[in-house]
């Protein structure tokens, strides 16, 4: 089947339907996996038992970030093809994408008590992944209050285009200013910082979150094509009924 | 195993993983039945798409 295919909505449900099983049991294996690897990880020589708390924490910072891009990749398709299906994809990620940037700050706040003695600092990190957070509650927001889907598409491709400046900043912050987070110890130029120990476990639950966040992405992606279904409907209906305008 | 003195914290941020990734399945597996009882609904009293009429 061509890619271009893919861009049919009709097609798309077609296809996840079919995938979804599989999906599902992917993830599920690769949580499974993941969660004996973490299991039987050591204990750090510094935190202790506390960067058990990484191996969520540190996923969910990489999704929340990853599913702001793929929103951003999308705009593209809304803003130069005005591709329906790109509508729906990063209106589909939004609120994956605040969740997990939820998850992440609470197991930050969690992990910084009893490490740095407090939950909160006002630092670039813990900042600039807070004003993430917020801007996806503002492209929620957006979404739900403009009810023409083409519309509303529009204005959230340009706040999600804006709200991307974000990311560079969230990603070099512990490098621009002086940060109670420590620095980039798995992606950076001269190699992982971590022991294999820890570092392979960490890699086992970002193998398990990116397909659990796909699997979700799909799935709400389905539901926002079906409510784009019954909206059409309604409109026909409305448009049919005796004394209507047209 | 032994999560050490900080336990509660370790075991608060797995519950929070839990409950934020069980509120994203259920809000979907939610959105869905409704949407297509929405769509169900619609069918059953004749309004459908053009390409569905043409088929």
């Amino acid at each position: 089947m061509p890619i271009v295919d893919l861009a049919n909505p009709s097609r798309f449900l077609a296809l996840t339907a079919r995938l979804m099983p599989w999906l599902i049991g992917a993830t599920v294996l690769a949580f499974a996996v993941g969660l004996v690897m973490v299991k039987g990880a050591p204990d750090d020589y510094q935190q202790g038992a506390t960067v058990k708390i990484m191996f969520i924490h540190v996923p969910s910072a990489w999704l929340a970030m990853g599913i702001w891009a793929l929103m951003a990749i999308a705009t593209f398709g809304t803003l130069v093809w005005r591709h329906p299906l790109a509508d729906v994809a990063a209106k589909a990620a939004a609120p994956i994408g605040a969740a997990f940037t939820a998850l992440c700050l609470i197991t930050g706040m969690l992990w910084g008590r009893p490490m740095w003695g407090t939950y909160w600092v006002w630092d670039a990190r813990l900042t600039s992944v807070l004003v993430l957070f917020l801007m996806y509650l503002g492209v929620i927001a957006l979404w739900r209050t403009v009810e023409d889907p083409s519309r509303a598409a529009r204005a959230a491709a340009i706040l999600t285009l804006v709200g991307a400046l974000n990311l560079p900043i969230i990603k070099w912050s512990v490098d621009w200013w002086n940060t109670l987070h420590q620095p980039a110890s798995v992606v950076r130029l001269a190699g992982p910082a971590i022991h294999p120990t820890i570092l392979m476990p960490l890699l086992a639950m970002a193998v398990a979150f990116l397909l659990l966040m796909v699997t979700l992405h799909l799935a709400a992606m389905r539901n926002e094509i079906l409510r784009r279904r019954v909206r059409t409907l309604m409109l026909m209906q409305a448009q049919a009924a005796p004394g209507s305008a047209s | 195993m032994n999560l050490g003195p900080h336990a509660a914290f370790i075991v608060g941020s797995y519950a929070a993983a839990i409950a934020i990734v069980a509120g994203l399945i259920a809000w979907i597996a939610i959105d869905h039945r409704a949407q297509k009882r929405r769509l169900e609904t619609l069918e059953a009293r004749g309004v459908t798409r053009r390409s569905e009429r043409a088929s």
